[in-house]
């Protein structure tokens, strides 16, 4: 390259004039090729049919962009683990990358008539079948628990009949939450909390993002969440939410995710406005807003609710001095094994509750190391996917039977079921465990 | 309300985790965070000192002799031989048997997949029956598949420098297929698990595979795919098929020897009790005059505080993102300190691929305690970089990249832990 003329001036081409629509030319430009992601991607480990995030990403958008080319079905092998992203020292945004090229398959090349997508369809919108079980939650346990049901259930509709579907609570969240009298009896215990705190100066207010799986399934998390927070002086609101649209993305329904972004941000967004942060207990249902939201939907108010958005044990351990609450406890836990779920070690939030109990007295805290659970939400539900699910998760099953602790500790709900599935183990959640030391010793 | 340590290390390469255990050996509470948690896949594995001084031609028998003949802002010249060897040091304790060579001081000869030959300090086990020094007839053994280790022309390329002994390459097809474009990581698990093939498990049947192109050398090279989480199983059983001496030859990324070495040297930063923090980047800070009160953390649109007494800033050179540019000049990413650069953008680099480019050596001036400074005064006092973020020598000529941060690292970790 030679050097231009002293008189000439620098008159940059625009090249790209400004999208309309989502590029993800920018993405694909960072790629150097040097597969890194290939080497943390649980499917490729697997399945040597699966070409790995490296070609569901920038490769299957270089090969389909001149429309000549459809895209490859294998992306429905990707579980949206999203572990490429945390790899990927170059920045691109491979996750993204996945979401687009999956809706893009199951939009415009894979049957609508057929089982897998009406399967697929059903675990996209569970957060629907979730509010019709739960109006029944005894009537509905004993029908998915019966042997003739998990057959149907593998014969017609391709769910796996080893798996069992999760007890659903006699009463959800939000039913326990109202009947204690919602977000004014919150506001009035926070606030009894900060006087006995000796906390002056305004309120410290937090919304909560529940989702479907606690406040269907495992509400004693979120319960727990609230008297937790509520004893540190926090007013919690929790407002009418969808599905955060975590499934919707893992089976390529955008459009169906579009919409309950749309009204989680509008809702959301609202409070944050107001004042509030916002929290989840699930890592998956925050990562939804925090990453996957601002991604890939350009709407209103957005970024700021993915800027407020944090996940629990993260928001007290940025806010408050969780170290000095800590150090007076003294419990008596089982010893534990902590796993990391993927969508906490995208968002960087996996660990904290290790770090912070790993110095109080009576804790025993092992780890599973970085490995994937394998059910990634939806992915293990599936019949043509089990095998490679189960085979994932060996790993973490292996880690849990070699580590001496007999209780399993995660924030995510997939890696709990999964957990269960594969282990036997009692598994429990963060905020359980920050309540029994903070609030009940 | 801040995350509070007494140190804080910005970088989790090579420079970062060196900073964070010796700043951790010192009883100080240490963090060490890193935007991203995978960055040695593009790292070969080798431990390099210094290959070449300025001007050399030929690679130096002994690094410490060249140590002297540097100029004084190299970062070898601020902190000193000593530093080198007890960089060195804490690499040996931190990597155990995994890696041979601190019997010497004088660099060893490793055969790279290009069949050059590179000096280097430290190498892993698995590479050591490769040593060029040793007189031994080699043959290299290439996989069809895997594109990044031609053998033949390894091995003509490793004739044509005058290697002490004969050697050929011939190249073999794996046992087990694979899709087009598979990753090192596949044969890597196929090898780890010895998975069966149609004509047997697939650690036998590539040893027989590579007996029919045996002749009557002693050693035999691989690319480096043999095995991940069982290389030495691996590679051991080979050898006993085989009845000679097996090594790898380090390949591109994603490499393996990075990637183990990353492993080896996590699981040491954590035994020393280092907390590390992964995923997201530190973008800002806030400082009292000439002292950093805190660092911030961009966690997908809002920032987290970090607090420490001292820090150390590992973030990387041109290439690793700590040191940013743009039309306007070169600078520092996290904290803006100045960076040495010609004001014309057309001498950043040379018109010639391989010519003496100024880019390769830009990155902040350091004192003698590695603080960052802009003409002599330190920017701030309690700030030490490590690594390829100083600037003043060109890592990848001078064969120098891994002792640098290994040395830098020592200094500003224990110094920043001394200190608290």
């Amino acid at each position: 390259m030679s050097k231009p003329e002293e008189s000439e001036t620098f008159d940059p081409v625009d090249l790209f004039p400004e999208a309309t629509e989502m590029d993800l030319r920018p993405g694909v430009d960072k790629c150097d090729k040097n597969s890194n992601c290939e080497t943390v991607c649980p499917v490729a480990e697997v399945n040597e049919d699966f070409p790995g995030p490296k070609f569901q990403g920038p490769e299957q958008w270089r090969l389909t962009r001149k429309g000549d080319l459809e895209f490859d079905e294998s992306v429905d092998k990707c579980l949206n683990c999203m572990r490429c992203d945390t790899a990927c020292t170059n920045d691109v945004p491979l996750g993204q990358m996945h979401n687009v090229a999956r809706a893009n398959y199951v939009d415009n090349q894979m049957s609508h008539a057929s089982r897998e997508f009406l399967r697929n369809k059903m675990l996209a919108n569970y957060g629907t079948l979730g509010k019709l079980g739960s109006m029944m939650p005894r009537i509905s346990n004993a029908v998915f628990g019966l042997g003739a049901t998990r057959w149907l259930n593998e014969k017609l509709l391709g769910f796996p009949s080893e798996r069992s579907f999760p007890d659903f609570a006699t009463q959800t969240f939000r039913g326990w939450w109202s009947d204690r009298g919602g977000d004014a009896t919150s506001a009035e215990r926070a606030r009894e909390a900060r006087e006995a705190r000796g906390e002056t100066g305004e309120a410290k207010k937090v919304a909560f993002f529940h989702g479907c799986y606690a406040n269907y399934h495992q509400t004693e998390v979120a319960k727990s969440m609230v008297r937790l927070y509520e004893s540190l002086g926090y007013e919690i609101a929790v407002p009418e939410q969808s599905c955060c649209g975590t499934p919707m993305f893992a089976n390529g329904m955008l459009e169906d995710a579009r919409g309950v972004a749309e009204g989680n941000v509008d809702t959301f967004g609202s409070l944050v406005e107001d004042g509030y942060d916002l929290i989840a207990t699930c890592t998956s249902c925050s990562m939804a807003l925090r990453k996957e939201y601002p991604e890939l939907f350009d709407i209103d108010g957005v970024d700021e609710v993915a800027a407020h958005m944090f996940d629990a044990v993260e928001y007290l351990r940025v806010n408050e001095d969780l170290e000095a609450e800590l150090a007076g406890a003294d419990v008596d836990f089982p010893a534990m094994t902590y796993h990391a779920p993927c969508h906490g070690e995208v968002m960087g939030v996996e660990g904290i509750v290790t770090e912070l109990l790993a110095d109080v007295d009576g804790v025993e805290l092992d780890d599973t190391g970085d490995v994937c659970c394998g059910l990634a939400g939806t992915y293990g539900w599936k019949d043509e996917k089990y095998d490679d699910s189960m085979e994932i998760g060996a790993e973490m099953f292996e880690a849990f039977e070699e580590a001496p602790g007999e209780v399993a500790l995660t924030e995510c709900p997939m890696c709990s079921a999964q957990i269960e599935h594969g282990t036997g183990y009692e598994v429990k959640h963060p905020m359980q465990l920050l309540e029994t030391a903070l609030v009940e010793s | 309300m801040a995350i509070e340590d007494d140190v804080l290390v910005i970088g989790g390469g090579i420079a970062g985790l060196t900073s964070a255990i010796a700043a951790a050996e010192t009883g100080a509470r240490t963090r060490l965070v890193t935007y991203k948690q995978s960055t040695l896949g593009n790292a070969s594995g080798l431990v390099d000192v210094l290959g070449y001084a300025p001007g050399d031609d030929a690679p130096r028998s002994d690094p410490y002799d060249a140590l002297a003949e540097l100029p004084a802002e190299h970062p070898y010249s601020k902190v000193g031989a000593d530093a080198v060897r007890e960089g060195l040091a804490l690499f040996d304790d931190a990597v155990g048997d995994g890696y041979l060579g601190s019997q010497s001081e004088a660099n060893a000869l490793v055969p790279t997949h290009a069949g050059s030959v590179k000096p280097t300090a430290r190498y892993p086990r698995s590479a050591a029956p490769g040593l060029v020094s040793d007189d031994r007839d080699m043959l290299l053994v290439g996989i069809d598949s895997v594109t990044g280790f031609d053998a033949p022309m390894a091995a003509d390329h490793l004739s044509a420098v005058g290697v002490p002994f004969d050697v050929r390459g011939e190249t073999v097809r794996f046992p087990k297929s694979f899709p087009q474009d598979a990753d090192v990581t596949r044969y890597a698990r196929a090898l780890d698990r010895d998975e069966s093939t149609d004509d047997g498990p697939v650690r036998e049947v590539l040893a027989d595979r590579v007996e029919t192109v045996l002749d009557d050398e002693r050693r035999v090279g691989f690319p480096a795919v043999l095995g991940d989480s069982r290389h030495e199983t691996v590679r051991t059983e080979l050898q006993d098929r085989l009845g000679v001496d097996v090594f790898e030859v380090p390949t591109g990324p994603p490499s393996l020897p990075g990637l183990r070495l990353e492993d080896a040297l996590y699981d040491a930063a954590e035994d020393a009790g280092v907390r590390i923090t992964s995923g997201n980047p530190i973008v800002d800070y806030d400082a009292d005059g000439g002292r950093i009160e805190q660092v911030l953390m961009d966690r997908l649109g809002s920032e987290v505080a970090y607090e420490a007494q001292q820090y150390v800033l590992a973030t990387g050179g041109p290439v690793g993102g700590g040191i940013e540019s743009d039309r306007d000049g070169v600078r520092e990413s996290i904290f803006g300190l100045a960076v040495e650069h010609p004001e014309d953008r057309y001498e950043w680099f040379a018109d010639d691929v391989w010519g003496d480019h100024a880019y390769t050596e830009f990155g902040v001036s350091v004192d003698d305690d590695l603080r960052p400074v802009a003409g002599e005064d330190a920017q701030f006092e309690n700030l030490r970089a490590a690594g390829n973020v100083i600037g003043g020598y060109d890592f990848a000529t001078e064969k120098s990249g891994c002792g640098v941060s290994l040395a830098t690292g020592y200094v500003a970790g224990s110094e920043a832990g001394e200190l608290t």
